[in-house]
């Protein structure tokens, strides 16, 4: 149990770093790094080597963005497995139903309710 | 020495030796900060699956709960104030992506419900969501031909 926290820390947190190298020291855009981790968690995924990370890392592996791809993927290749041809579009979404969903309720009520801090 | 140097030349100094620990201390905050969030995410993980939640609902409990953390910050205008030191670190845990989410939507309210808060929600998170979901149809495509040809 305390491994896995290390291990999330660790994994979470390099993760970060490679990131905020990323800001720092190329022109890349952060909403361009975040896609590039969003496209290379999916890829990981397909090719069976994120699932591994996320065995040992735990939330260090699904909570950065990059296990956003991986959730998607993973859905994709599971509903593909399982259902067939139409699980192309149904598993990605399935799968991230739940944060997606959240977000935008989570919002919309914070939106009602609270004004942007003024500039 | 010291006293000879013109603003010239410390200006050189200065930015010969800044980016370099301007690089180690933005890191150093963003591995810190990134790892803490993803402590709390593994300790809430921890959490549901003690109270017997099975492994798939856990999970989606866990991201949920961060979206929800993120929000309420969001909400209170403290993510902002931890972004500032965290940089990546609280960018790139979904904590962030709630974070961008809500302050869209917190912000283009006031060009409508409809079509200020509606159309501009995902204007910063939208990328990340397109090209998961394009990621995932190849990955289905991909895996579908596998399929078919015994993979």
């Amino acid at each position: 149990m305390t491994d896995k926290l290390i291990w999330a820390f660790l994994v979470g947190g390099s993760l970060c770093a490679i990131a905020q190298v990323l800001i720092d020291r190329t022109s890349i855009t952060p909403a361009r790094i975040m896609v590039i981790y969003v496209v290379t968690g999916a890829a990981l995924t397909f090719f069976g080597i994120y699932e591994n990370v996320v065995k040992l890392a735990g939330a260090g592996a699904t909570v950065p963005i990059i296990g956003f791809g991986y959730s998607v993927a993973k859905g994709t290749i599971k509903a593909v497995t399982e259902k067939g041809a139409i699980g192309i579009l149904t598993g990605g979404l399935t799968q991230t139903s739940a944060g997606i969903c959240a977000a935008i309720l989570f919002a919309y009520i914070v939106a009602l309710i609270r004004n942007p801090r003024s500039k | 020495m010291a006293f000879k140097m013109t603003n010239k030349d410390y200006d050189k100094l200065v930015k010969k030796a800044s980016p370099n620990s301007k690089l180690l201390l933005d890191t150093s905050l963003a591995f810190v900060t990134g790892g803490s969030i993803c402590v709390i995410g593994q300790l809430l993980l921890n959490l549901y699956l003690k109270l017997n939640i099975d492994k798939e609902t856990a999970s989606n409990l866990t991201s949920v709960s961060m979206i929800f953390i993120g929000a309420f910050l969001t909400a209170l205008n403290v993510y902002g104030d931890i972004a500032r030191f965290g940089g990546a670190g609280t960018l790139v845990p979904i904590t962030g992506f709630a974070n961008s989410v809500v302050s869209s939507a917190m912000e283009f309210k006031s060009e409508g419900f409809i079509m200020g808060l509606g159309t501009k929600i995902f204007i910063i998170a939208g990328p990340v969501v397109v090209y998961a979901v394009i990621s995932g149809v190849v990955c289905g495509i991909l895996k579908y031909i596998m399929l078919i040809f015994g993979g």
